[in-house]
């Protein structure tokens, strides 16, 4: 992974460029803002693919006076990127078609924004209620509101869910998300880049490989470093290993929602057999603490592995046969919360939703990063029909993947050491990546003085796809949206951060 | 048409007896680390310096020595690699749940107090059963990830009489995981006035016993102590599903309290 290539621009060349990109088949991935001089003035990151397969490029953008010009109506995508530099950076965009804020809640309070240098310690909050924008047609009265969460049933992730309803029809959706949000990012700032490892492991629990992992890179970018071979399998392994428990969790997941009881309780038993393969290999149930900048922290326990994953094998080869033709589980499946490709490219889905879409895309192969470019996955699975069936579909064939590749890594995986010496000049920026098991997570690294980092930001998969969903759900019904909403299998720690 | 319930059937009982008998799930699985003050060289800090929680902390009263909060733990083993002497060991230690915060803290003398000592309040009044309303108050999702995973058949909670309910109204433990962000303040504090009386409060995972890695900064407070009064707290990143059953029962005055003073009672109970 190099430092990538970096262009200087003025906010007015902004748009043309934008539009240029996506004409010529580019994408922009995502923006963030930071304070180079402390104290001085911000300057904007894009980071964009120019096209499948081609290097990560960044344009650099310091605003003048004026508000910089919003790329999200080329761009839809932009707009969390850009709502979310306004609120946490104060940064001022022009013509925004949505310009309401998204990450702090409507009631919170600061002098500064939270990450202008010198900002107050905390916010200040009181919470507002909610009020109803007002609608021209229906009439109100026959209108049916719920606002569902943050406290929602079972064991789940804080969130707000708002529907608009007549009857079963959804009219429209709104999720009021982050409710979590922790300000991840200010708390890398003024850290040994060594330690930040510890945080981004915390930043969403069941993505803790990913997370470290595109941060571990991003500081070997800055660093320069080159992780050792054995280090770089190793890496593999422990990122399937975390696609695997996700994936089934999700299976499990998706089946409790069309209430397939033995389906639920076999998708959760295969991942705690995985969840246990992971304690024994690393330490971990969720493989942390194994991670640096520069390789590994230790090595891994790999005997036995083979015959606990080959048992693994066993239980869910039925199974997947079985979900893969269960009528009543399809059939709430199949024409469920379809997501077309030109959605999923205009607001940025990623991952597995991105490829039930028909849109082709995984960084494993398309961007190459740990040892993905000796082991790549033999093959990236593809629907079109972008419904919930689909994205189930996907989700097997990755496991599917997932096992073989471990297989292949396993035995192939060479001696030596596990990790080189890393340590990013003062000064030196880099950019890591890695294909978690929800889609794209970057992050992005910048040293400041004394080997200390001044600012990460963090682009999280479910950020992207939390974005996405709400396309999916308008104008569906009530009984459809649970299916929908495990189908794409969201985190809502990653996105609130 | 697939045939499930034989399916299911013919996969059998994966649930395990456990802490009757047999497995608790956790082997390799890494712990909270054991600590040995004797072998602690003076003048040293390195441990300190690689503690991002600040589990580990230098005592300022009287002469300079090294305290551990386990409390603030979150078992990323850094110290471990980062002793020169052998002070800090790794170890499959997680059976922290406890009744007091201080019993999380590493104490000079290992002091029996009356936190052991059970008032059988609750058995009275829930007998052996127990309702739980979890809220996340902004964690990762690691900790909702293990607690998820308490309903899967290898651990099957309900064999133990323990069920998660949707309502806070039915609920006779709020279970509260994460370090308390501004937005869930409020939720939080609403879903605990929802409760019937009596009721406990367990704090659950590093983030909500003390915030943790993640506490504190503009967004979050440090841990439920601000905001509830809790009864039981156990720290781990993300506490194992065995510690989870551990101190859920120790709520229940089913199983013992195994910490005092930031040591471990090894032994069966």
């Amino acid at each position: 992974m190099t430092v990538p290539v970096i262009e200087d621009l003025t906010p007015g060349q902004l748009p043309g460029r934008c539009r240029t990109l996506l004409e010529e088949g580019g994408r922009m991935q995502f923006a963030y803002a930071w304070f180079p001089e402390g104290d001085g003035p911000a300057e904007l990151r894009y980071v964009m693919s120019p096209a499948s397969g081609q290097e990560f490029r960044q344009w650099r953008c310091r605003p003048a006076d004026d508000a910089v010009p919003s790329l999200a109506v080329a761009a839809p995508l932009m707009s969390w990127y850009e709502r979310e530099m306004t609120e946490l950076c104060g940064i001022a965009f022009a013509d925004s078609p949505q310009p309401e804020p998204l990450v702090l809640l409507s009631g919170a309070q600061a002098s500064k924004p939270p990450l202008v240098p010198g900002a107050d310690a905390s916010l200040a909050y009181r919470a507002q209620p909610y009020s109803l924008p007002e609608l021209s047609e229906p009439s109100r009265a026959d209108l049916q509101t719920l606002p569902f969460g943050p406290v929602r049933a079972g064991v789940a992730e804080s969130a707000q869910f708002i529907f608009y309803y007549a009857g079963e029809a959804i009219l429209h959706y709104y999720p009021q998300l982050f409710f979590k949000h922790r300000g991840m990012e200010k708390r890398f700032e003024g850290r040994d880049a060594a330690l930040g490892t510890v945080l981004a492991e915390r930043v969403s629990g069941v993505g803790s490989v990913a997370h470290a992992l595109a941060y571990c890179q991003a500081v070997e970018a800055a660093a320069g470093a080159v992780v050792p071979p054995r280090a770089r399998a190793l890496r593999v392994l422990l990122a399937e290993l975390e696609r695997l428990y996700n994936h089934f969790h999700y299976l499990g997941h998706l089946s409790h929602t069309t209430t397939l009881k033995v389906g639920e309780a076999q998708g959760l038993y295969l991942e705690e057999l995985a969840k246990q393969i992971n304690g024994r290999v690393s330490g971990s149930r969720f493989l942390r603490s194994v991670l640096k900048p520069g390789g590994l922290r230790r090595d891994l326990d790999l005997g036995g592995v083979l015959d606990q994953l080959n048992r693994v094998v066993d239980e869910f080869t039925p199974y997947a046969d079985m979900l893969l033709n269960s009528g009543p589980h399809l059939d709430r499946l199949i024409t469920n919360g379809i997501l077309t490709r030109q959605a999923a490219e205009d607001q940025g889905a990623t991952g597995p939703i991105q490829r039930a879409s028909g849109w082709d895309g995984d960084l494993r192969r398309d961007q190459p990063y740990a040892g993905y470019a000796q082991w790549p996955p033999y093959e990236i699975p593809v629907r079109q029909a972008g419904d919930a069936s689909a994205r189930q579909e996907v989700r097997i064939a990755e496991i599917e993947q997932s096992i073989a590749l471990v297989k292949h890594v396993l035995a192939e995986v060479p001696d030596g050491p596990l990790a080189v010496e890393c340590a990013p000049a003062d000064g030196s920026e880099g950019l890591g990546w890695a294909e978690s098991p929800r889609g794209a997570l970057f992050y992005a690294v910048h040293v400041g003085a004394g080997g200390r980092l001044a600012r990460v930001k963090i682009k999280s998969p479910s950020f992207s796809n939390w974005r996405v969903f709400p396309f999916t759900v308008h104008d569906t019904n009530m009984m459809d949206y649970a299916i929908n909403e495990a189908s794409f299998g969201l985190t809502i720690a990653g996105c609130d951060r | 048409m697939p045939l499930w319930t034989l399916f299911g059937l013919s996969r059998g009982n994966a649930s395990t007896r456990w802490p009757a008998s047999g497995d608790d799930g956790q082997a390799g699985v890494l712990g909270m680390p054991r600590f040995h003050p004797d072998k602690c060289r003076e003048g040293c800090s390195d441990c300190v310096e690689a503690c991002v929680p600040r589990a580990l902390f230098i005592q300022r009263d009287g002469e300079a020595r090294l305290g551990m909060d386990y409390g603030r733990c979150v078992a990323c083993q850094l110290c471990v690699e980062a002793c020169p002497a052998g002070a800090l060991e790794a170890s499959e230690d997680w059976a922290f749940g406890v009744r007091r915060r201080e019993d999380l803290v590493w104490a000079d003398e290992s002091v029996r107090h009356e936190a052991s000592r059970l008032n059988h309040r609750i058995r009275q009044v829930f007998g052996r059963s127990l309702h739980v309303r979890h809220v996340d108050a902004g964690s990762c999702n690691g900790c909702e990830s293990e607690l998820q995973a308490l309903g899967n058949p290898f651990y099957n909670l309900h064999r133990l009489g323990i069920f998660f309910t949707p309502s806070p109204r039915f609920a006779d433990l709020l279970l509260v995981t994460g370090p308390v962000t501004y937005a869930m303040h409020g939720p939080l504090l609403a879903a605990y006035q929802a409760m019937p009386e009596p009721r406990f409060v367990m704090a659950m995972g590093t983030c909500a016993v003390s915030g943790g890695t993640n506490g504190g900064g503009y967004a979050c407070g440090n841990g439920l102590d601000e905001v509830l009064p809790v009864d039981v707290y156990l720290p781990g990143c993300p506490p194992n599903p065995a510690a989870m059953i551990h101190a859920l029962l120790l709520l229940l005055e089913r199983r013992q309290q195994k910490a005092q003073g930031g040591r471990l009672d090894r032994s069966e109970t």
